[in-house]
């Protein structure tokens, strides 16, 4: 199959949902609030967010794991 | 609202929230996508048309339960970053390269040979459809394999070593994560969904019968479902069998949570109903259970395929007793000596912190060479009494027995299913009360299913990783209450996509009663 044939079966695999759009809204709906809502908001990786290097966050976890003064 | 619960206690909720959501997709995506396969070859082999009519339809519904649950267990990924970010860290790439591998098979061989799947009738060649579809399924199988792989490490951690610059266990033997823990809970758990979606395949199939629309389709659809749901049970029951040995070996402590056995024997007894004394502690004289039923040495014969096999109890693995099956004793590690060489474990690991603060490599080597034969017991170290490293029982308990109750109603139900399909076809196509049970068994296989998650998941309680790290540690420091937002988000999410879900097929399935599926431009 040649790469026209590739896209084509997608667009028209698009074009003749019935019950897929629907759940082609749902998809994006969702993947929407999960990564531009929960991800971006809600859920930092704490480690990265707060320490630059790997050796900070080793410490951190160190300090975390031991209560390392 | 911190004072009631605290974050390691909405972590766990939370986390248990969304894995339980989660796992409502996936077992109907392994299986499923097996029946839809089976089906779509037995149309390429016999060309008929009816065949092509029945996988499409079936294959609808997987559409449907993909697109809903896809990517739902990204967001336990998410949560590990946040509310986890201690454990993240120190399972490091152990956990991160399993995760990894799911991450690109899932894509390319669920994304690709799926789009195919859902979207290629007719424009590439029916062996490639064909080719496709089960590539799909063994994708789903393989993403399926390395969460397991992962999972399993948690339960039974080999294949690594610590490394206490890095704050992370470094793999050191990536064929060691293949242990006979991963091996077993990858099948028992790959055949539940089977076995899961053959009740689904037979439960809707009952709804047209009981509509009296497309009963033939029907009954074609309940014979492949239930041969491969019974197949899928009767697998997940030889492997179940396996997993329980691997438990005795590996999780001791588990396995008398699930038995709610304090002080074991030779020959031991399996309850097999029965309620657990509320009351009952491991420090004191209560009797175990209110009432019980019993298999005289079933426990044996299940946790160490003997008769006569001593299986220890909670009291005999805090004090640190086991038997050979000729009743000479072994001494493993009492809890008492875990938890003193846990803090001796954890002493070393905060003396090599601060030796490399001061860049002093001998203290360094002389804490680390401290922490290494210690570090088995590192995680019993923020403990201060054994009581600690119990699992709730009474959930481990009542989980195990309704996972088994079901599943044995399951084996029953199958066999008689596939009986009334061979031998009494009009039976089943009359029978409304026959079918009804069927309908009413759907949900009652998805209970099952997330019965044996909770058997394997609180029963490993208090761990994260097994010995090494208990939740309490492996938590986050951010505020309860921000989990506890988080947690009603998922709650009211989850459950708008799970009535979704239900909502659209329930209107699909619908609408295919009024239509001829044989001829489905025939209303």
């Amino acid at each position: 199959m040649t790469a026209k044939g590739i896209i084509n079966m997608y667009v028209e695999g698009f074009r003749s949902m019935t019950i897929g759009r629907t759940l082609w809204a749902i998809i994006l709906l969702k993947l929407f609030i999960m990564f531009f809502v929960l991800k971006l908001f809600f859920f930092p990786n704490i480690l990265e967010k707060n320490y630059n290097t790997d050796a900070e966050r080793a410490s951190a976890v160190r300090h975390n794991l031991t209560d390392f003064e | 609202m911190e004072d009631i619960m605290t974050v390691v206690d909405w972590s766990r909720w939370q986390f248990a929230l969304t894995a339980i959501y989660h796992w409502l997709f996936v077992p109907l995506t392994l299986g499923l996508s097996v029946i839809v396969a089976v089906m779509e070859s037995i149309y390429l082999k016999t060309g008929e048309q009816k065949w092509l009519s029945t996988c499409k339809f079936w294959m609808t519904l997987l559409a449907i339960n993909f697109a809903i649950g896809v990517a739902t267990g990204i967001i336990l990924e998410f949560e590990f970053g946040t509310n986890w970010s201690n454990y993240s860290w120190f399972v490091g790439d152990i956990f991160g390269a399993p995760l990894a591998i799911e991450g690109i098979l899932a894509f390319f061989l669920e994304a690709t040979f799926g789009a195919v799947m859902f979207f290629g009738w007719g424009k590439v060649s029916p062996k490639f459809h064909l080719a496709s579809t089960w590539l799909t399924a063994i994708g789903a199988s393989i993403s399926a394999l390395w969460i397991l792989v992962a999972n399993s490490w948690m339960q039974y951690p080999v294949g690594m070593e610590f490394d206490p610059a890095q704050m992370r266990n470094v793999m050191d033997n990536f064929w060691a994560l293949f242990s006979g823990v991963a091996v077993n809970k990858f099948f028992h758990t790959v055949f539940s969904g089977w076995a899961l979606s053959g009740v689904f395949v037979i439960g809707v199939s009952c709804y047209f019968l009981l509509r009296k629309s497309n009963t033939d389709f029907a009954l074609r659809s309940i014979r492949t479902g239930g041969w491969i749901g019974l197949a899928g049970l009767l697998l997940c029951m030889y492997t179940g069998d396996g997993s329980a040995v691997e438990v005795t070996r590996t999780q001791p402590m588990k396995l008398a949570a699930m038995e709610g056995l304090y002080y074991g024997q030779h020959g031991e007894d399996l309850v097999a109903i029965g309620v657990v004394n509320p009351d009952k502690k491991w420090d004191n004289d209560e009797p175990p259970y209110l009432w019980e039923i019993s298999l005289p040495k079933g426990l044996s014969i299940l946790a160490r395929h003997d008769l006569d096999a001593f299986v220890p109890g909670i009291n005999d693995i805090i004090n640190g007793v086991d038997y050979t099956s000729d009743g000479e004793q072994i001494n493993t590690v009492s809890y008492e000596e875990r938890i003193m060489r846990g803090k001796q474990a954890q002493q070393a690991l905060r003396d090599y912190g601060m030796a490399m603060q001061k860049n002093d490599s001998v203290a360094m080597q002389k804490a680390a060479d401290a922490l290494r034969p210690n570090f088995p017991y590192f995680g019993y170290g923020y403990f201060s009494s054994p009581g600690e490293a119990i699992p709730p029982v009474a959930v481990t308990f009542y989980s195990f027995r309704i996972m088994v109750m079901l599943g044995s109603y399951f084996l029953l139900f199958y066999i008689v299913v596939l009986f009334l399909a061979y031998r009494k076809e009009m039976a089943l196509r009359n029978w409304r009360w026959l079918q009804i049970i069927a309908l009413i068994s759907v949900p009652l296989m998805w209970v099952c299913s997330e019965a044996g998650w909770m058997v394997a998941e609180v029963g490993r309680q208090p761990w994260t990783v097994q010995n090494l790290l208990p939740t309490v540690a492996a938590i986050s420091d951010v505020p309860a209450s921000s989990v506890v937002i988080t947690f009603w988000m998922f709650a009211i999410i989850f459950t708008l996509l799970l009535a979704a879900e239900v909502s659209i097929m329930i209107k699909y399935i619908n609408k295919s009663t009024k239509t001829d599926l044989s001829n489905p431009s025939k209303k």
